[in-house]
């Protein structure tokens, strides 16, 4: 996945790349137990490997939330939060556009329209079809629609244009959010409560089924991204020079725009609207490590999955036994810091 | 639970000991402002361990543990206040939480919701037997009952005033209750009849609507800042000033929660919303 041969690159910052895989593994590692052991319940990780270690039997409240609770949770905010990170620096890369994120390609409009319909129109369905299946599946399938949409629009005579496709986006999501804002007004109270709390983002209903349908979703995405470094590398040149230099250049924007339907998609419908993972994370990884995209992409996995494991510990522990939604603990925590190192990057006048 | 002790220590342990064979949930959870206010008429405060967001009162509530937005429970946060029993009033969620609390072995019980004297009293029963003070509650759900059909004998048969419910005079903009709200019920328990029936819900009413309605008598919640407006900037506005609650001065605030709780107080408000709307009789 990672080859260092062709381009010539400094080696020093290639060399911090490679280090910082494993930094960030090892980041997501103390995330992951930290999210495993830390709960507004007083079950303790460790007394209860302790148990499992020595054959006791676990009471039925230390199952449950180990097992039914933080486990899931803990696997739902590793698969969204590097699908969130990665289709954020697939976008960048693909659009040239430091700006560029999900949402700019009408997904997150897209899986916000369909969330809405679920929750103002579902109780409307003369049977209940899909159960609490049905706002994650149209979040879902709003994302997709849109994004496809725009691809068709955008696409002519087997080739994409970025620039119509960023336009696009903007007129698709000013579209998306007018049907909204028609939904909500249909709404009544509950539901406008509902909606809320999804566009706040939350991993409270992370389950089992949930992570078996989701999970593979996110989990080829993303996979499918680290194929993508080197085409992503030669798009940064322009796309005739990419050309030239032997990169598919239709095959590179196709995928990209699938991974990041395809991640973006799942992992909205899962949490709802958690935003500024997909645009801090990257920008992070190349200040500190340079923009080559086969390091960028991995670390943006390893990077986002570790921030929103942070982010969803202080979620639940910091108004306990409530809990906050995690968009706002990420907005809160990520805009300061990020504006920070901005600052003190000032010599940075191009990202 | 300083009374709790004080009681215990006063009376002695025979008064304290449960009157019943089985096991009592002591540890209490719950859910909603009305089921809450239940709770506590029903003389089981002590038994609460959290309440929700929404439970306001009475007092003694707001220092007990709060797990969140009814709506938005977290099951974590749920199982950390280690409850025996939840009583729940409709709509708590979501659905996933509520799996896992029966996984979970958390007896789950919901308290329906209607606007209607008789919801009122369901709701009671289903709370009191619950907590295993059914006979409580069927006393305290007849005297609720008495209470409203009492209020309702003194509304007028004839000649019912029409009644505004403004949710939020926010910038102007009125957002007032159609019908299947429980302001809607309420102010047909009080004896008067909603001047907004075209929309079922919470919505925001053209000004001409507003007038056209002709409301007799503005009702609204008495809650400070941009959403209550003072009488005189609220009767002044343009969507007012034509209707003949501005030309009377009319205008009712009563608490929320109070109003439009549908628990146990429901009697009383429906009472004072009577008195405000006909006077004394």
């Amino acid at each position: 996945m990672v080859s260092l041969s062709e381009t010539a690159a400094p080696a020093d910052r290639r060399q911090t790349a490679r280090a910082a895989h494993l930094w960030l593994l090892l980041l997501l590692g103390v995330s992951a137990l930290a999210s495993l052991g830390i709960g507004a319940s007083g079950v303790s990780l460790w007394a209860t490997l302790g148990k499992l270690a020595t054959g006791d039997a676990l009471s039925l409240s230390e199952r449950v939330v180990l097992m039914n609770i933080r486990l899931p949770r803990l696997i739902t905010g590793i698969a969204v939060g590097a699908a969130l990170a990665v289709s954020g620096a697939l976008m960048q890369g693909l659009f040239r556009n430091p700006l560029a994120d999900p949402g700019i390609v009408g997904v997150s409009a897209g899986a916000g329209l369909g969330a809405v319909t679920a929750i103002v129109l579902g109780p409307l369905l003369p049977v209940t079809l899909f159960g609490p299946a049905l706002l994650p599946l149209a979040a879902f399938i709003g994302a997709w629609a849109s994004m496809l949409l725009l691809y068709r629009v955008a696409t002519r005579a087997g080739r994409t244009s970025v620039a119509t496709m960023l336009l696009a986006g903007i007129a698709l999501a000013a579209l998306a959010g007018a049907i909204s804002g028609l939904m909500v007004y249909h709404a009544d109270d509950d539901q406008l409560r509902d909606l809320t709390f999804w566009q706040l983002g939350s991993l409270t209903g992370a389950s089992w089924s949930k992570i078996g349908i989701v999970g593979p979703v996110i989990l080829i995405a993303i996979l499918l991204a680290q194929t993508l470094g080197r085409g992503l590398n030669g798009l940064a040149l322009g796309e005739a020079a990419a050309h030239h230099i032997g990169i598919e250049v239709q095959r590179t924007k196709t995928s990209a725009i699938l991974c990041v339907a395809a991640a973006t998609g799942a992992a909205v419908a899962i949490s709802g609207g958690i935003g500024f993972i997909g645009i801090v994370v990257p920008h992070l990884l190349r200040l500190a490590t340079g923009p080559d995209h086969r390091m960028l992409l991995v670390n943006s996995a390893l990077l986002g999955a570790s921030l929103l494991l942070l982010a969803d510990v202080i979620s639940r522990v910091v108004i306990a036994p409530a809990e906050l939604p995690i968009g706002i603990v990420t907005a809160v925590l990520g805009a300061p810091v990020f504006i920070w190192i901005l600052l003190r990057q000032r010599g940075v006048v191009d990202l | 639970m300083l009374t709790r002790r004080t009681f215990g220590l006063a009376l002695g342990a025979a008064a304290l000991a449960p009157t019943v064979g089985h096991a009592v949930p002591a540890r209490v959870l719950s859910i909603g402002g009305a089921v809450t206010e239940t709770v506590f008429a029903l003389g089981q405060g002590h038994r609460l361990v959290a309440r929700d967001t929404t439970s306001t009162f009475p007092e003694a509530a707001t220092t007990l543990p709060d797990v969140g937005y009814a709506r938005a429970l977290a099951p974590e946060g749920v199982l950390s206040v280690n409850p025996e029993l939840i009583v729940a009033e409709e709509g708590a969620g979501p659905v996933e939480t509520i799996d896992i609390l029966r996984a979970a072995d958390i007896p789950f019980v919901i308290a329906p919701d209607a606007y209607s004297a008789a919801g009122v009293a369901e709701k009671i029963r289903v709370v009191g037997g619950a907590l295993d003070v059914a006979d409580r509650a069927e006393a305290l759900a007849q005297e609720v009952l008495g209470d409203i059909a009492a209020a309702q004998a003194l509304s007028p048969k004839e000649e019912r005033k029409r009644v505004l419910f403004i949710l939020s005079a926010q910038g102007g903009r009125i957002l007032a209750s159609g019908s299947g709200t429980a302001a809607d019920g309420m102010i047909a328990l009080a004896g008067g009849e909603n001047a907004i029936t075209e929309f079922s819900g919470y919505k925001q009413l053209s000004d001409e609507a507003v007038a056209a309605a002709a409301p007799d008598v503005i009702l609204m919640m008495d809650r400070g800042g941009d959403h209550g407006a003072p009488d005189e900037v609220l009767l002044n506005m343009p969507s007012i000033l034509p209707t003949p609650a501005a030309r009377d001065g009319a205008v009712i605030r009563m608490n929320g929660l109070y109003l439009l709780g549908f628990g146990p107080r429901t009697g009383q408000a429906v009472r004072d919303l009577n008195t405000a709307l006909y006077g004394k009789a």
